[in-house]
């Protein structure tokens, strides 16, 4: 008895959050996937093997509001004309797009540091992806909790 | 020191019995040191600090000739950083002419149609906004001298009437967050004091510069209480009651908030 | 009314590393959001921002719709020699803004 009522439950906690899941894709517009996002990375990167290091992405942990959030991605580099950062790519994982902004820079740089105000959609993961000037791949991630502003006024 | 604090607490409470507990001078701060270190660096850089942009544009806007007097603000009221200097500290202020106090952006259009000879801006146009902002931005680091006119007194307890009035679905009065619940949490968010000592504000939230009424509206419809339309006199006696509340705060226009 | 703040020393050294701050007024409509009757408002955004010295392409950034509105964007640059640095946002709709500063490098 007592384990009939436990298989009950779970398929029926099964079949509940599917149906969520379901309205939840038709209320919501379209999200990223992580799958959006690898292939949004694999678009800069080719096939090439990318490394964990050298670039350092700040973001806030916690952010005031998801519409202006302030980044700061830095690369460790000399910047010379023999070895600089080349571009510095952004993503992040549950906008509607998976794309951020993408950096150019150069030996005439100095200093491979660049500064925006960016939008998130919700709490996710934000990646940055350095390529430097011998054509190899670095990056850095970081997780970011975003909450809602608590009164929304009505569209004016 | 203790007998004379109790005797003034005692009054304090006798005064505001019926009401909900207004914020000891003492404790007051601005809605700056609610937010986080980031946020408040983008309002301490002008290069940084997006509402600058607004200034920026009031500042053509003042030079330009508008109307069909073919005047310019500067034609009448000179270099603005005289001019202009405290005005936006000691307003709403009382008109003789209506008989009411009026806010900076209803004194602008006034001075339009009056002495411009040209069409009122509309409430929450960019251009009006620009205007108020770089008016305002002229008294930045002074203190708000609002409500001390004795024909103000009337409409300043018409709006902290506002303030107290419980309203809307949800039934909340301004006070019972910003007087008694100031520096706790609303999903997420502080809670400030509700001064507006940065107004016309750039406000994350907006993504864009906005002004004081189009917050209390907003306010208004988050408690679910059908919001005044812009320009009326409850939201100009609640400016009014606010500014007056913030009395000796020091103005921050254009303020960034969350 | 466009209109940009940007920050660039008045002076600098040679060789000096600089920091150059600009901040651009602009929308940046996502194209994600709807009106209330549920029509989607169609993107507008600043699609790229270019900065160049004495002629010469320092910077250049592509940017999303993730870039919040009046987008701010901060860089680094060598102050090389005295001469004006001519900033270029390019976006939907035809937008295209420019604006300019001197420096002088000793």
């Amino acid at each position: 008895m007592h384990e009939h009522d436990h298989a009950t439950r779970r398929q029926f906690l099964g079949f509940a959050s599917g149906v969520a899941m379901l309205g939840a894709v038709t209320l919501r517009p379209a999200e990223a996937t992580p799958a959006m996002l690898a292939t949004a990375i694999r678009n800069v990167v080719g096939g090439a093997v990318v490394r964990t290091g050298r670039v350092k992405l700040d973001v806030p942990p916690l952010v005031e509001n998801g519409n202006t959030v302030p980044m700061t991605v830095s690369v460790a580099s000399p910047m010379t004309a023999d070895d600089h950062v080349k571009s510095i790519h952004v993503f992040n994982e549950k906008n509607p797009q998976p794309n951020i902004g993408n950096f150019y820079l150069g030996p005439r740089s100095g200093r491979a540091q660049i500064s925006t105000r960016i939008r998130l959609a919700d709490t996710q993961k934000i990646v940055a992806i350095a390529q430097l000037s011998d054509g190899s791949f670095w990056s850095a991630g970081v997780d970011v909790v975003v909450t809602l502003a608590a009164c929304t006024e009505e569209v004016l | 020191m203790r007998a004379r604090a109790t005797i003034v607490a005692a009054l304090l409470v006798a005064a505001f019995a019926a009401r909900a507990a207004e914020i000891p001078q003492a404790e007051r701060r601005s809605g700056f040191s609610f937010m986080t270190s980031d946020t408040q660096s983008m309002q301490n850089e002008d290069t940084a600090n997006p509402g600058m942009l607004w200034v920026l544009d009031g500042e053509a806007l003042w030079n330009g000739k508008a109307g069909a007097s073919g005047k310019a603000c500067a034609d009448c009221h000179g270099d603005a950083r005289a001019s202009m200097k405290g005005v936006a500290a000691r307003y709403p202020a009382f008109d003789q002419a209506l008989g009411r106090p009026v806010n900076l952006e209803q004194r602008i259009d006034l001075c339009r149609s009056q002495h411009q000879q040209a069409t009122p801006l509309a409430y929450e146009s960019r251009e009006l906004l620009a205007l108020t902002t770089f008016v305002a931005q002229q008294s930045r680091g002074l203190a708000i001298e609002t409500g001390a006119d004795p024909q103000l007194a009337l409409f300043i307890d018409r709006g902290r009437a506002l303030f107290m009035q419980r309203q809307g679905q949800f039934n909340l009065a301004c006070a019972n967050c910003h007087d008694d619940n100031w520096d706790k949490r609303l999903a997420g968010s502080a809670i400030t004091q509700a001064h507006p000592t940065g107004y016309p504000e750039y406000r994350l939230e907006w993504q864009s510069l906005g002004s004081l009424q189009r917050r209390l509206r907003g306010c208004i419809t988050g408690v679910r209480a059908q919001a005044y339309d812009y320009g009326a006199p409850e939201l100009v006696e609640l400016e009014l009651y606010l500014m007056s509340r913030a009395r000796g705060m020091p103005i921050e226009t254009p303020a960034v908030r969350p | 009314m466009a209109s940009a703040l940007i920050n660039v020393p008045k002076r600098a050294k040679a060789g000096e590393i600089i920091e150059i701050k600009t901040l651009m007024s602009h929308i940046m409509e996502t194209g994600y959001r709807r009106t209330a009757t549920g029509e989607v408002i169609p993107r507008d955004i600043i699609t790229s921002f270019a900065c160049r010295y004495n002629g010469v392409e320092i910077f250049r950034a592509d940017l999303f719709p993730a870039i919040a509105a009046n987008p701010f964007i901060t860089f680094f640059t060598v102050a090389t020699e005295s001469g004006k640095l001519d900033f270029e946002w390019i976006g939907d709709e035809g937008f295209s803004e420019t604006a300019s500063a001197s420096i002088t490098v000793e």
